[in-house]
C-alpha cells in the first residue's frame, strides 16, 4: 500500500441545532485475512483499518470499530448535532500500528 | 450459471463439520453471527423494530454492498442509541462492524459499505441508553461473493 490517503466532506458552516452529514473515506485495501496469495500459496496476513473515531473540540461524536467485512476503502457516512464552533478530528487506526488523522472546521452561527 | 468455487466448497463444507461439531443452531450457524449478537445484547433478546436498514435487494458485487441504517430516537441525553452491531450471518466471519452514536450525534443514522461472501441475512442490532434492544434483519441475493481470493 503505497499511501494512504484520509478524505473527509464536513459542510463549512452550520445553523446552531442543525444537524450536519460528514462523509469519510480512506484508502485502504482492508486486507481480510482469508486470502492467499496465489503465486506462494501462503495466506496473506490481515490488515485493515479497525476502528475510526470522530471528535469535536476533543470530544467523542462518534465512533466505530470495523472488521474485514468492511469494504475496501471505508466510506463512513454519520452525523451531528452543531451546537457550537469548532474543529472536527478525524483518526482511523490500522492493524500495523498506524493511524490517520484528518482535521475540518466548523462554523456555527 | 453457478459455479462454486473451491472456497465455497471449503467454507460450506467447514459449516457443516463445525454445526455437526458443536450441535446447536443448525439451521443458520453458518459463523460467529448469534454469538457475536448474544455477547453484545449479554444474552437479552432484542424486540423487532424502531430500526430501518436500507441494503439493496440484490447484490451483483459482493465485495462493495452499500448499507445504511437510521433508529427512531430523540438523541438526547436521556434516550439514545447507544450501539449498533451490524452482522453478516453466511460471511466467513460473522462481524462487520460496530458503531457507536452520542447524544450529540443529533441523529442514530450512518452508512457503510460491506464485504458479503454469498446471498445471507444481514442483521443490525441496537442498544438503548435505558438498556433495551431492537434488532432489524434483511436478506441480501449475491451474484459475484466478495471475500473471494
Amino acid at each position: 500500500m503505497a499511501s494512504v490517503k484520509p478524505r473527509v466532506k464536513v459542510p463549512a458552516s452550520a445553523k446552531k441545532g442543525e444537524v450536519i452529514e460528514i462523509k469519510t473515506l480512506i484508502s485502504h485495501k482492508m486486507e481480510t485475512g482469508q486470502r492467499k496469495d496465489k503465486k506462494t500459496g501462503k495466506p496473506i496476513p490481515r490488515r485493515i483499518i479497525n476502528k475510526f473515531v470522530a471528535t469535536f473540540n476533543g470530544e467523542t461524536v462518534f465512533s466505530m470499530d470495523l472488521e474485514p467485512a468492511v469494504s475496501a476503502n471505508p466510506y463512513i457516512k454519520f452525523n451531528m448535532r452543531a451546537e457550537k464552533s469548532g474543529e472536527f478530528e478525524f483518526t482511523w487506526v490500522d492493524d500495523n500500528g498506524s493511524s490517520y488523522k484528518a482535521k475540518k472546521k466548523l462554523a456555527v452561527n | 450459471m453457478k459455479e462454486i468455487t473451491r472456497r465455497q466448497a471449503l467454507s460450506i463444507g467447514g459449516s457443516i463439520l463445525a454445526a455437526a461439531a458443536i450441535g446447536v443452531r443448525p439451521v443458520f450457524a453458518a459463523n460467529d453471527s448469534q454469538d457475536i449478537i448474544d455477547k453484545f445484547t449479554s444474552g437479552k433478546t432484542a424486540k423487532e423494530g424502531r430500526i430501518t436498514l436500507e441494503l439493496p435487494q440484490i447484490a451483483e458485487n459482493g465485495n462493495t454492498v452499500p448499507i445504511s441504517f437510521s433508529i427512531e430516537s430523540p438523541m438526547t441525553k436521556a434516550d439514545y442509541v447507544k450501539r449498533v452491531v451490524l452482522v453478516a450471518d453466511a460471511n466467513p466471519r460473522g462481524g462487520v462492524a460496530t458503531f457507536n452514536f452520542t447524544p450529540a450525534s443529533g441523529v442514530a443514522e450512518a452508512s457503510t459499505r460491506m464485504r458479503l461472501a454469498q446471498t445471507q441475512n444481514v442483521i443490525a442490532v441496537a442498544e438503548m441508553s435505558d438498556g433495551s434492544f431492537y434488532m432489524a434483519k434483511r436478506q441480501v441475493k449475491v451474484t459475484i461473493g466478495g471475500c473471494g481470493g
